[in-house]
């Protein structure tokens, strides 16, 4: 194969298989050494929490996770590059996102999942409201200062 | 010209509205003169930009600066700091 990976960008309401993901970038191929996942997922808050309401920007939602997948193959040799974030209506124990890459040597596909997590925590156009279970009504989660210097780690010198 | 505004996450519930096309008065050149033309609108609009400094903007679904002319924008969104992930 020539040339950088092609990523896979996909926003969608529904769950997604985490294994099928994998199976996608390595079916058929004998040149990939390395494949590493990281699927976030909805956790109570001990209990206290009944769900996640994920609002996006159609559109730029797509946009800009492709434009930092896109960076993201030009700066580690990938053979594959896949994200999925989820929108809506989220449950403790169920997926949101998930970053699948594949290399040929796991330093690479290592650093390109983190690199895609930390961007797209701070970059793609997604705001979290609170379900409570008591049934009162949660605010919109707060911003983390942590993942915006999480992000800052990566920027390059130019 | 007419602009198209979009909110989202807690801007959209202060404004109360997701949406709005917009005449942009003129001496709106920037982000910054935007939100603070946007400010002097009403109560939700007060309430949603007590705080410029906090707003995330984005021009034709990319993201830009406060100092970012928005002369030949089509779409202006507004919204808190990003929480997806």
């Amino acid at each position: 194969m020539t040339g950088a990976a092609v990523p896979v960008v996909r926003i969608q309401a529904q769950d997604f298989d985490v294994a099928a993901e994998i199976a996608r970038l390595t079916q058929g191929r004998a040149d990939i050494g390395a494949v590493v996942s990281f699927s976030g997922l909805c956790r109570d808050d001990a209990g206290s929490l009944s769900a996640l309401e994920l609002e996006h920007y159609p559109g730029m939602a797509e946009a800009e996770i492709a434009r930092i997948a896109a960076e993201a193959v030009q700066r580690w040799p990938l053979q594959g590059l896949t994200a999925i974030h989820r929108h809506g209506k989220i449950r403790p124990g169920e997926n949101i996102v998930l970053v699948v890459a594949a290399s040929a040597h796991r330093q690479a596909a290592f650093e390109a999942a983190n690199f895609l997590m930390d961007y797209l925590k701070s970059r793609a156009p997604f705001w979290k409201k609170e379900h409570r279970a008591d049934g009162s009504e949660g605010g919109w989660v707060e911003a983390k200062e942590a993942d915006d210097e999480a992000a800052g780690r990566w920027k390059t010198s130019e | 010209m007419t602009t198209r505004l979009i909110y989202f996450a807690w801007v959209r519930e202060r404004i109360g509205a997701s949406e709005e096309d917009v005449e942009l008065p003129d001496g709106i050149e920037t982000v910054a003169d935007l939100l603070r033309w946007l400010k002097s609108r009403g109560e939700g609009y007060e309430q949603a930009l007590q705080y410029p400094d906090v707003i995330r903007v984005a021009i034709n679904q990319e993201h830009v600066d406060h100092r970012e002319k928005i002369s030949g924008a089509r779409e202006i969104a507004l919204f808190p700091p990003m929480t997806g992930g």
